[in-house]
């Protein structure tokens, strides 16, 4: 089975260096669409693959691409900026492509700088990522060094600088809006939408922001065409996608597989099942801001569309299990408080709701909990939903939240003290604020 | 201005990879922490001076992100990891390890000036919980009974 992706990466963490690169096959993508096609064509031939963004959305790529204008009368300067903020809870996926095979990404992000003529590029890389950057650091250097990044490469017209922004921790810079902001140097709150930054981003100008694994694709679309690559899936969906498995089970680890395979297969085959003494109680499919689904899910295809049907999103493709021994309140209470702290307090509902959501749910596991706390946390899952926020982080946030509260019910309603408790506890609360008052 | 003629330049270099200097905020403050462990008062009213934004703006830059220390830290900081799978798999159980084995608690640097002990979101290996980072070292599967290994490795920087 081709495994693309990860060809190049060395099970001992090892580095690939240039030489290797181009032994396997390196930077002949980008020769083929530099000699080969025009700017349109792999804009073309990556909608004809069929490859979908793999930061989370799952927007298709060549479509994002297409919305920049290019051509006489279009802005003259364009940008491609790189996400390598991988931040998202349960995600170690980009990790392994920037670490293991750092060439296979700067050939990608040069194939789709040509792609929408932007001759400026940055990565954004996470700061916590120190490997990750002294290895792009060492593969810039190398790759300018042989011409596959600078002036005039491979005697094209093409010219690209391409530069490493280390940042400085927040989740909220996955954002792609939040992330220009930040690579400007402000704080990473979002930006409106409309305008998108394909139209007006970086510095008002037309900007593409491709997360790290969607562009370690490019090379092998533009090596092998289009239908290759859609041979690659199992499903609807064109390529591989690397999958990942955290938690209590026998084998945690990362795998890349056809885009389509089944959560079954990849929990029970590549992780080898749970641990001894633990049962599957659930998962988040792809990241911590993802509806949990069921032991009765498994044989979901993990792919964009089957995984949205049975109430889910793939997110970033990589599984967070819940076993039978950990309280599921108590895993939204850690992912509640994660999303409280790393709002970016631009927005109201986001701001205030989630120190709600998270303070209501602590109050639950420590035994403060009363029965209209819960019906308060589903009107927060409305409130800080789709429409209501800046931004998707709050209602990323709610994903976990409204399915832990729809599939583990009772696991939330044992937290409740006795009613006769509860009373009590309201009536004291009452005399003490009477007191103070 | 008491910057080092030698941030200065690399400062200046970061500036000159955007259109505006000011895009260089972050790298500037970076650059300076890196040499001095934090960022003080001065050093925002001087890094503001060379990237033409006022010391105000570049406050509230510095503090928004939680790698930027705007008081003093120990020589190393130990980020722990608090999120979901390392949450899971006994997050809490290293941190308080950590704590007993240093004195310290959560935001405070032991007396001799070495560690500061700060949680910090998922570090991206979660295949290999529980995951701390020491200074820029990240440390795989950390066990709460074999600190030593951890704490003393002399690569950790």
């Amino acid at each position: 089975m081709d495994r693309p992706l990860t060809r190049n990466i060395q099970p001992n963490g090892s580095v690939t260096r240039l030489p290797e690169y181009l032994q396997t096959g390196g930077y002949e993508g980008l020769r083929k669409a530099l000699a080969d096609h025009s700017p349109q064509m792999v804009q073309q031939l990556v909608k004809d693959a069929g490859l979908r963004g793999r930061g989370g959305s799952g927007f298709p790529t060549g479509v994002k691409w297409n919305l920049v204008p290019l051509g006489d009368g279009a802005p003259a300067i364009r940008y491609l900026v790189v996400n390598g903020d991988e931040m998202e809870p349960g995600t170690f996926k980009d990790r392994y492509l920037l670490e293991g095979d750092p060439h296979q990404l700067l050939e990608g992000a040069a194939i789709a700088a040509y792609a929408i003529q932007a001759s400026t590029a940055y990565i954004f890389l996470r700061g916590e990522y120190h490997e990750a950057a002294a290895r792009l650091r060492d593969a810039l250097a190398e790759a300018r060094q042989a011409g596959y990044l600078g002036e005039h490469i491979g005697g094209s017209g093409f010219s690209l600088d391409l530069h490493l922004h280390t940042s400085a921790g927040r989740y909220i810079c996955g954002e792609e809006t939040a992330l220009i902001n930040s690579l400007e140097g402000r704080r990473a709150t979002p930006r409106a939408k409309p305008p998108f930054p394909q139209i007006a981003g970086l510095w008002g100008k037309p900007t593409i922001v491709n997360n790290v694994e969607t562009l370690c694709n490019l090379p092998h679309i533009l090596r092998n065409g289009a239908d290759w690559y859609r041979g690659l899936g199992r499903g609807e969906d064109g390529g591989t996608k690397l999958y990942g498995v955290s938690g209590r089970v026998k084998r945690p680890g990362l795998w890349e597989l056809p885009i389509g395979t089944s959560a079954r297969e990849i929990i029970e085959e590549h992780a080898g099942g749970m641990q001894e003494g633990y049962r599957l109680k659930g998962f988040l499919p792809g990241g911590a801001s993802t509806d949990f689904l069921l032991p009765a899910h498994l044989d979901v295809a993990m792919d964009f569309g089957s995984v949205a049907k049975a109430g889910s999103r793939l997110g970033t493709g990589t599984l967070i299990v819940l076993d039978d021994r950990t309280c599921p309140v108590r895993m939204v209470l850690n992912l509640e408080q994660f999303f409280a702290q790393e709002s970016c307090g631009w927005c109201t509902p986001c701001r205030d709701g989630l120190p709600w959501a998270a303070t209501l749910l602590k109050d639950l596991v420590e035994g403060r909990g009363r029965r209209e706390d819960l019906a308060t946390l589903e009107r927060l899952c409305g409130f800080l939903g789709p429409g209501n926020t800046f931004c998707a982080l709050a209602p990323g946030a709610m994903e976990p939240l409204q399915s832990a509260l729809k599939y583990f019910r009772e696991d939330f309603e044992n937290y409740l003290p006795p009613q006769a408790l509860a009373d009590a506890a309201a009536g004291s609360l009452l005399a003490a604020g009477g007191r103070h008052g | 201005m008491n910057l080092s003629p030698a941030e200065i330049q690399a400062i200046q270099q970061e500036a000159s990879h955007y259109e505006r200097p000011s895009a260089a905020a972050i790298e500037a403050l970076k650059i300076v922490q890196a040499n001095r462990g934090w960022v003080s008062d001065q050093d925002v009213e001087d890094i503001a001076v060379l990237l033409a934004m006022s010391p105000a703006e570049l406050d509230g830059v510095a503090t928004f992100y939680n790698l930027i220390y705007r008081r003093p830290v120990g020589r190393k900081v130990i980020h722990y990891c608090n999120s979901v799978t390392c949450w899971m798999l006994g997050a809490e159980d290293v941190r308080l390890a950590i704590g007993a084995r240093l004195g310290i608690e959560l935001g405070e640097t032991t007396a001799d000036g070495e560690y500061t002990l700060l949680p910090v979101v998922c570090l991206g290996a979660c295949d290999k919980a529980p995951v701390v980072m020491v200074g820029n070292r990240t440390r795989f599967r950390v066990d709460p009974a074999g600190l030593d290994a951890l704490l003393q490795d002399p690569e950790a920087d």
